[in-house]
């Protein structure tokens, strides 16, 4: 968002009143509001209730207090789509609630998602000038935004965004992630004729098969999946592009442009001995079975290992996600094995908070070396090598290495290996002149989102690995943006 | 939603089921498999697709109820519909004239087989098929076998149809005969590692198709992992056919128990 545009609304006569109406030096000394959760011995009992249960009105008021409303709002800095933070949290304070998710709309396309998933304590929260001048406990941005964006969609009063006059210029997307729905969101309001092709069988990407219910209710996606089925935008399930339906088909069918947002759904395994006994999965097996196919539940047909010592090796959101619901669907004993030391981990903190309170063990500076069977082949036990801290690494962290002889067996029935992602090659593959780095990326122009064949755009984990939710909803408005450009020439 | 246009019962256990995918139909070869998906809790299993019909836009689907959702599928009748269908998977068998082919289908094995048959004979090779099942009212699909092979050999474990003994049986047979250039082997798992354990032995080339426990069948999960050549590769994306002697077929024996 352009400076000036930020100086306007920071004038505007109620904000002026309202930055005046309390002495920045009280607005300091609030506390930081504590959000609302369920008690863990309750919900570790269950995978559909969500943990955080919101703010209250009241609650997020005194939040949106503490915001100094910065001239040079920083925070703003720290979002990869440049939220207009204090205006939608001073909307907040003074009650326009309706007003501050639109505020949010300017930017994302899904607020309700990102505030429940964003890693704030990294992005827009690292930024805040609390953290960065004062020293105290940033405003909790991540919660405003969910509160304004929950608000406005159980308000009854959601408005269904304008869209622009048919053009009929047809448009493919292929995947319905993050990427995918925030590309459609925008071209549909453009005025095109978008379809959105899925290869699984609900869409929603990731945010329906791998991020589970208690961490984002099914219901908030689907919310906005109706939003843009209203606007327009054609949802087709267990279409395979470059299978089912091939480059030339979509060419044949009338589509002029495309948009690929095909996720990175690869998981990486270690090819460590006895990987492919039984009961050792990837967490994208694990998580597809418990959220996609609801194999917990006892009237799903689709099994799920329930096992009762589960080791889950990794320290991402993946690996939070599987180890709570290994948890909550009959582990006595779920562990986390983790390479590095807590403060390394990539996941959220606050999952990672949420993981401590419920009882799940951290075995950090420990990596699997091997894994050993019974005779019906299934994992008994995994060898762990000790690590330590050295040097850091080309990402900055301390590289982990072994500590020779130091290795300690433990008992296991199930391992959840959730050590990152690589591309799905299936859609490289499926396009002819598209253009693939060496991790089988695909390769875009960083400003338009462009791929080598010019019709085609791409954004999301298929072109950065595995990233995040903000980043791939902020891929997919960036192509829509420069897609709609280049028909507008 | 795919609807069921045609239905038969080729055994108590086995069905024919047509159904409308014109999508698939239409971009479907020969080793292609679907994934299928039938009742809102139902659960994701793959079938290979037997054949296809351009002109009614409609794949065929034969099906063995072994268990709970394949039993399901086969009670559906004409008119019903399939919750989802997605495909075609996999990557299509390699066609090519090689001389003598056989072709070695087992129990159910048979029905994917025969696209296989087909397009071998098609591609100009001398195809010999041996079929087998445990007894008579299990042989499928034999006339159609019969109209694209040069010859056939049906094996029953009992003995109540054709030579009594199993593929592997028949198979020796032919070998010991004549100059086979490709095997090609689809059925049950153990069946297969006999067959590759056959023709390691007498060192014909031999490509089998496995059937491992799949989820979405698009390389997105790893379920469907296998030791090929001492490599973990993933049966949806980079088989179903393999190099039949560089298959662990009793790590694949054991991971198809996963769920028992
Ligand atoms: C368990 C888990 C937890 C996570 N937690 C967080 C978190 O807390 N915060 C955060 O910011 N990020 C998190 N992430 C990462 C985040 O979810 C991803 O970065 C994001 O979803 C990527 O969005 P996308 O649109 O690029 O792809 P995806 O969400 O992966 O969607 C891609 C879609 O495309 C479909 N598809 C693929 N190929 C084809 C094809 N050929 N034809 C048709 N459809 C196709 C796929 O089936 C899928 O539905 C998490 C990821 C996982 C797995
Ligand atoms: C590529 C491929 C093609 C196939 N083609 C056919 C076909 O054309 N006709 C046919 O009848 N069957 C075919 N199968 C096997 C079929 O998918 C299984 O029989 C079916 O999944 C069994 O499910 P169930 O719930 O009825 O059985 P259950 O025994 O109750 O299944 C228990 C669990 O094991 C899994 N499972 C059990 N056996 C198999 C198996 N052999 N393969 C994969 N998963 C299994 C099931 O998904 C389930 O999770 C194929 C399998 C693969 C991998
Ligand atoms: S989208 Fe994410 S980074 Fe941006 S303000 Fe919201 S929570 Fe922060
Ligand atoms: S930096 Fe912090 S205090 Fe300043 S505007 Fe942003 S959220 Fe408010
Ligand atoms: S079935 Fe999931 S990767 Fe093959």
């Amino acid at each position: 968002m352009d400076i000036n545009e930020i100086k306007a609304r920071r004038s505007e006569p109620w904000r002026e009143e309202l930055r005046k109406s309390i002495k920045p030096k009280e607005r300091g000394e609030l506390a930081r509001v504590k959000m609302p959760s369920l008690d863990p011995a309750y919900r570790i009992t269950t995978i559909y209730e969500e943990v955080n249960q919101g703010l209250t009105a009241e609650q997020a008021q005194m939040e949106a207090r503490r915001c100094l409303d910065c001239a040079n709002p920083t925070c703003m800095q720290g979002c990869p789509v440049s939220i207009n933070i204090p205006s939608f949290v001073k909307n907040i304070e003074r009650g326009e609630f309706l007003e501050a998710a639109k505020v949010l709309k300017e930017s994302s396309t899904l607020p309700a998602v990102c505030g429940r998933v964003c890693p704030q304590e990294r992005q827009c929260e690292a930024q805040c000038i609390y953290i960065q001048k004062m020293s105290k406990e940033p405003v909790a941005i991540g919660f405003l935004e969910r509160f304004a964006a929950d608000y406005e969609r159980e308000s009854g009063q959601a408005s269904t965004p304008e869209v622009a006059p048919a053009n009929g210029i047809k448009i493919a997307v292929v995947g319905s992630g993050p990427a995918g729905l925030a590309f459609a969101g925008d071209m549909i309001k453009f005025g095109y004729d978008v379809t959105v092709f899925e290869a699984l069988h609900q869409i929603g990407g990731v945010l329906k098969y791998g991020i589970p219910e208690f961490r984002l209710p099914t219901s908030v996606v689907d919310f906005e999946i109706e939003t843009l089925t209203r606007m327009g935008v054609k949802f087709v399930k267990d279409v395979i592009v470059g299978k089912t339906i091939s480059q030339q088909d979509l060419i044949d069918e009338g589509f002029k442009g495309v948009f690929v947002a095909s996720g990175a759904g690869l998981p990486n395994f270690m090819n460590i001995p006895g990987e492919n006994l039984n009961g050792v999965m990837s967490s994208n097996e694990f998580l597809t079975r418990v959220n996609l196919m609801d194999a917990s539940h006892p009237d799903s047909d689709t099994p799920v290992a329930k096992g009762k010592k589960v080791v889950v090796i990794g320290g991402g959101n993946t690996a939070m996600d599987a180890v709570r619901t290994a948890k909550r669907i009959g582990a006595e004993e779920a562990t986390i094995v983790y390479r590095r030391s807590i403060e390394e981990m990539p996941a959220r903190v606050e999952e990672v908070h949420h993981a401590q309170e419920e009882g799940i063990v951290f075995k950090t500076l420990h990596n699997p070396i091997k894994y050993e069977g019974n005779e019906n082949g299934k994992v008994c036990r995994v060898l762990l090598q000790k690590m330590e801290l050295g040097e850091p690494d080309a990402s900055g962290r301390r590289k982990p290495v072994a500590i020779e002889g130091a290795t300690e067996w433990q008992e296991v029935d199930e391992v959840i290996v959730s050590v990152g992602v690589s591309p799905n090659p299936l859609i490289p593959r499926a396009f002819s002149g598209i253009e693939v780095s060496k991790w089988g990326t695909i390769v875009v122009d960083q400003d338009t989102m462009q791929s080598a064949i010019p019709e085609v755009y791409a954004g999301g984990d298929i072109v950065r690995g595995g990233a995040t939710v903000i980043l791939a909803m902020g891929d997919g408005r960036k192509a829509a943006a420069n897609m709609h450009a280049k028909f507008m020439k | 939603m795919n609807k069921i246009v045609d239905k038969e019962h080729f055994s108590e256990n086995v069905v024919r089921l047509e159904v409308e995918a014109p999508l698939i139909a239409r971009s479907r070869k020969a080793g292609h498999f679907v994934i299928v998906r039938h009742g809102e809790r139902g659960e994701r299993i793959p079938l290979t697709i037997a054949a296809s019909d351009l002109e009614k836009g409609t794949i065929t689907l034969v099906i063995q109820a072994v268990g709970n959702s394949s039993k399901k599928i086969c009670d559906l009748n004409v008119g019903d519909y399939i919750t989802d269908i997605v495909g075609p998977l996999g990557q299509a068998t390699h066609i090519e004239k090689f001389g003598t082919v056989a072709c070695v289908g087992g129990g159910v094995g048979i029905a994917p087989m025969l696209p296989i048959i087909e397009a071998m004979k098609k591609a100009g090779n001398k195809v010999i098929s041996i079929i087998g099942a445990r007894n008579k009212d299990l042989v499928i699909l034999e006339e159609q076998v019969r109209e694209n092979s040069d010859e056939v050999i049906v094996m029953t474990d009992d003995g109540s149809y054709g030579q009594k003994g199993l593929v592997t049986n028949g198979l020796e047979e032919v070998i010991k005969r004549e100059k086979v250039d490709m095997c090609i082997t689809l059925g049950p798992a153990i069946m297969m590692k006999f067959v590759s354990m056959l023709t390691k032995k007498y060192e014909v080339p031999t490509m089998a198709s496995l059937n491992t426990i799949m989820v979405d069948g698009t390389g997105m999960c790893g379920a469907c992992r296998v030791t090929v050549g001492g490599k973990t590769r993933f049966v949806c994306v980079d088989g179903p056919e393999f190099d039949a002697h560089q298959v662990d077929f009793d790590e694949m024996l054991l991971r198809l128990k996963a769920y028992n």
